[in-house]
């Protein structure tokens, strides 16, 4: 009983140290996207005529989060995004919608999301708001978010995985053509390694 | 009269010349117009597909002309030119040539990127071949672009100079090219 209290004792001095170290009120650890070993994807899925979902990938990006599974709402997301990196498995596609109409990545070669605060949703869920800056248009968004799991790695890390969606009204960034229905579905699977 | 004479251009040059003409100006409108197409447009699918087959067809028609030049040469410079302007002919033909090879190739780098193959009117596909060079489809789009557009200046001082030969020195420069 002794030893146990005692480890109790230990650890909240650990606790102290650790709070008055990040002069924060949270636990939150750091995590980087995993982009190196591509564990994240930010995929964007949008209608054809009307007729079918076509499908396409962001290949660079990167950020990095903070994160406390006991305290959801302190958790801070930051992530950028090399808009002309999209993919759509055709070229000359990919090269029309970085053209001026579409995505104009010559003038905003970069995408940014800062989150601002966090909306529980029960359980697992949240709802994530921030400013996405796309196409030199700052807005504000709500990306419907899940805690996958956390939890270490068989290589010595620590790692925390999201997943979250939202729809994008692309006019509202400045695209006035070419799509009839507007709107692109969002898609983002992010894992992050813990910061050593 | 088939092939080039010392003095005269044959037949074939001479068509060849002028289909070239007809062609390079044909694509380069099509070329500008198809890019600012509407998506909804009946010729945003009908136009680059028309655009990446004639040029497919150029490219073979300009691999012909130039083994042609080896065949059937020429013919000599008309003996009024100075030799400034023969230098001056010469590399602006050459120029014109080599500036053909690239646009086509550089054409065809953009739409061969991703691996597939140039459909040329259904008869039959050239494959892709480089695929990895990086950002393939933005870099050979833009020095298709310029170098259309240099090829496009090349060609105007080409004829502004047969009309210089035609109404100013008023030698058989540009007759020559009809067959005189």
């Amino acid at each position: 009983m002794k030893k146990i209290s005692k480890q109790k004792w230990l650890r909240g001095l650990f606790v102290g140290l650790a709070l008055s170290a990040t002069s924060g009120t949270s636990f939150a650890a750091n995590y980087d996207v995993d982009t190196k070993g591509a564990h994240a994807f930010i995929n964007a899925k949008f209608m054809h005529l009307g007729y079918s979902v076509l499908h396409a990938t962001f290949k660079t990006f990167g950020g990095s989060f903070s994160f406390d599974p006991d305290n959801l709402q302190a958790s801070k997301v930051s992530i950028n995004i090399d808009v002309a990196s999209i993919d759509s498995n055709h070229a000359e596609r990919d090269k029309h919608m970085r053209g001026k109409k579409f995505l104009h990545t010559d003038k905003y070669p970069t995408a940014t999301f800062e989150s601002t605060r966090i909306e529980p949703k029960g359980g697992n869920k949240f709802v994530l708001h921030g400013d996405l800056n796309l196409r030199g248009v700052n807005k504000p968004v709500a990306i419907d978010a899940t805690l996958i799991s956390h939890g270490k790695d068989p290589w010595g890390g620590y790692r925390s995985g999201f997943k979250g969606f939202v729809t994008l009204d692309m006019r509202e960034f400045g695209v006035k053509s070419f799509m009839p229905l507007h709107t692109v579905d969002m898609e983002l699977f992010i894992e992050g390694i813990k910061q050593k | 009269m088939i092939k080039n004479q010392t003095r005269h251009y044959g037949l074939i040059s001479i068509f060849i010349h002028w289909l070239t003409v007809i062609v390079v100006l044909g694509l380069s409108v099509l070329g500008l117009w198809m890019v600012d197409l509407d998506y909804y447009s009946e010729w945003y699918k009908t136009g680059p597909e028309v655009h990446r087959s004639i040029g497919v067809l150029l490219a073979l028609l300009l691999l012909f002309r130039i083994a042609w030049r080896y065949w059937s040469p020429p013919p000599a410079s008309i003996e009024t030119h100075q030799a400034w302007e023969r230098l001056f002919a010469r590399f602006v033909h050459w120029a014109l040539l080599l500036l053909m090879c690239t646009v086509i190739a550089a054409g065809y780098l953009i739409s061969t990127a991703d691996g597939r193959g140039i459909d040329v009117f259904g008869w039959f596909v050239v494959p892709a071949t480089l695929t990895s060079i990086p950002d393939q489809e933005d870099l050979a789009g833009d020095i298709h672009f310029y170098l259309a557009m240099t090829l496009l200046a090349m060609a105007s001082l080409h004829g502004l100079a047969a009309l210089k030969h035609h109404f100013i020195d008023r030698d058989g420069t540009l007759v020559r090219m009809f067959g005189r």
